[in-house]
């Protein structure tokens, strides 16, 4: 197995006696994206600055290349030059675009005419090119952003430390650049740790999620392994299972289980022994709605049940569905269906959902 | 009326003729306040820029002495240089009360906390996660300090011209160490005082005008650096 461009042994940071970060072991492969996805305070920022040479833990390794570096001294310093970090503020200098961009290459000692193909090459692939000569005070978010990146990209750095760069931005402005983002990353080959609190950008950018609460990494694989098999309940809170609802193995056939929910069996696929006790995962946009009186579409779902409506809201363009069913289910239905079935508060509906979109987590 | 209006025509006749004696007076007082200025933006920054950055036990205090500082009154800034120059003080064996450099030394005491406590503020207001960023890009600790420096270089020559201006106008340090010696320690304060109490106004008018004039050029120019590419 190659060595890994950075690692992160035993890691550790307090502040006033409180752990804000405990990371026994954390692994940034060289080419890979990797998104540490959690909420606010959960301690990302302080691993980033931490990874990044820009905070010393209070205990443990941080390994580039196999080899411990520090912060500190001047080794410190040339391995943080082979890094680059884009912040949720821009944090430019009040000075123009071009000078901006230019910053990083300049501290290095660069010959000025790699600065100055550098700086163009990075404006241009960020769309600043125009505005090279605009003092940075006069930018809009968006563009200051883009100077921000365009700033971290000319470095050209070994590993690229992205802290929630897209959290201050409005949605259009963050989707455009999250997708230049995605086109630059997937072309140019970054190693990057990309830190969010929004679990689509972490699907878009992320080669691995790493998921991120209390100080520690909870659980890290490939987005569809974290997002679909999450390993704990707030896990499965975060990346945004609805419906968890505890139960029990009670029979297994080739592989395939019935679970009992609140009296209510429901047909799953797992690996887990019969009477051990379970919680339920279930996404709302796995679950299929329709009216009770409707004649019965013969599909592959495995788990039909009967109810009523309890409650909707609607999320711009989907509707939140609370269903009650002997257990409360929640789905994602389109606006369009959703008044097309003509539901309401009390509707009788019939929800199903495939045995392959239940996640069972041992209790 | 009259008297000011003649006092002005005099005044503009000294100037326009190059009187060498109002020369002499002005070319001196460019001197010792340049001189105790420059001296007090080298002690002034760093020291600002130290108490802006680091954090030790009295920080605060050491910062409310500076800001104090900034108001010390002239007279009794030239109390204490005096009494430490007097022939009998601690540095009485320099020989330096009466010299230009004892106004020097009486003007930088009360420069150097004002270049100190402006620079604090100026360090202060930046974005303090400014920081994090440049070491970030790969800032030395000295590129560090060269990079919020000239970030802060507005409110910065702000501070150079408070210091400047607060020493260019004082009078009693420089009266008392000084002593207002014809050809050697006479500047152009301690000459208006004593062409008023004589009632030359003439002169006296002269004398002002040519220090407002000063005072102008230099802030003029300061504001212009300050300003640069600054239209938007």
């Amino acid at each position: 197995m190659t060595v890994p461009i950075l690692e992160g042994r035993d890691l550790r940071v307090h502040y006033q006696g409180q752990a804000v970060l405990d990371v026994p072991h954390v692994v940034v492969r060289e080419g890979e994206v990797l998104a540490v996805i959690g909420p606010n305070g959960a301690g990302k920022s302080t691993l980033l600055r931490v990874l990044g040479l820009l905070e010393a833990p209070t205990a443990g390794t941080v390994l580039y290349r196999g080899g411990p570096v520090s912060p500190s001294g001047s080794r410190g310093l040339a391995i943080r030059r082979r890094f680059a970090s884009v912040f949720q503020e821009p944090l430019l200098c009040d000075t123009t675009v071009e000078a901006n961009v230019a910053l990083g290459l300049r501290l290095r000692r660069r010959p000025s005419d790699e600065v100055a193909a550098e700086t163009k090459t990075w404006m241009e692939r960020l769309g600043i090119a125009h505005l090279a000569r605009r003092e940075t005070r006069t930018l809009s978010g968006g563009e200051a952003q883009r100077t921000s990146l365009a700033r971290a990209f000319a470095i050209g750095p070994d590993v690229l430390l992205l802290d929630e760069p897209f959290a201050a931005l409005d949605p259009p402005t963050r989707d455009e650049l999250l997708t230049l983002l995605q086109r630059i990353l997937r072309h140019n080959g970054f190693t990057t740790v990309f830190v969010t609190h929004d679990r689509n950008e972490a699907i878009r950018l992320g080669d691995r999620i790493s998921l991120m609460m209390d100080a520690r990494l909870l659980q890290t694989g490939p987005p569809l392994e974290v997002f679909g098999r999450p390993a704990t309940e707030e896990i499965a809170r975060f990346v945004g299972v609805e419906t968890i609802l505890p139960g029990r193995v009670i029979k297994e056939q080739n592989g395939l289980l019935t679970v009992e929910v609140n009296g209510v069996k429901i047909e799953a696929l797992g690996t887990v022994a019969v009477g051990e006790r379970v919680l339920v995962c279930l996404r709302p946009e796995d679950v299929v709605i329709r009216r009770l009186d409707a004649q019965a579409i013969l599909d592959s779902a495995r788990n039909h049940l009967a109810g009523r409506v309890e409650d909707a809201t609607l999320l711009g363009a989907q509707y939140r569905v609370r269903v009650s069913c002997g257990l409360p289910v929640i789905a994602l239905v389109t606006k369009q269906s959703f008044d097309n079935l003509g539901l309401g508060r009390g509707t009788p509906v019939a929800v199903s959902f495939k045995a392959s979109a239940i996640h069972l987590i041992r209790r | 009326m009259e008297l000011i209006w003649q006092g002005l025509v005099q005044a503009a006749r000294l100037i326009f003729a190059g009187d060498r004696a109002i020369f002499q007076i002005t070319w001196l007082s460019i001197q010792i306040s340049g001189t105790a200025t420059v001296l007090s933006l080298l002690l002034g920054i760093p020291a600002g820029v130290a108490l802006a950055l680091t954090r030790f036990p009295g920080r605060s205090l050491c910062i409310a002495l500076v800001n104090t500082g900034m108001g010390l009154p002239p007279v009794v800034v030239g109390l204490f240089v005096s009494i430490f120059l007097w022939r009998s003080g601690p540095l009485g064996a320099l020989e330096l009360l009466y010299t230009p450099t004892a106004i020097v030394i009486a003007q930088f005491v009360i420069a150097a906390p004002i270049v100190t406590g402006l620079t604090i503020a100026a360090m202060q207001q930046l974005n303090p996660r400014l920081r994090l960023q440049l070491l970030a890009l790969g800032a030395s600790r000295a590129q560090l300090l060269w990079l919020l420096i000239r970030e802060a270089r507005l409110p910065l020559l702000a501070a150079i011209m408070a210091g400047f201006g607060g020493v260019i106008s004082e009078v009693g340090a420089s009266m008392m160490v000084g002593g207002n010696i014809l050809g050697q320690t006479r500047v152009l304060t301690t000459a208006t005082v004593l062409e008023t109490g004589k009632g030359n106004f003439d002169i006296a008018i002269a004398l002002g005008v040519i220090l407002l004039l000063l005072t102008f050029a230099v802030n003029y120019l300061l504001t212009r650096i300050q300003q640069r590419g600054r239209s938007a």
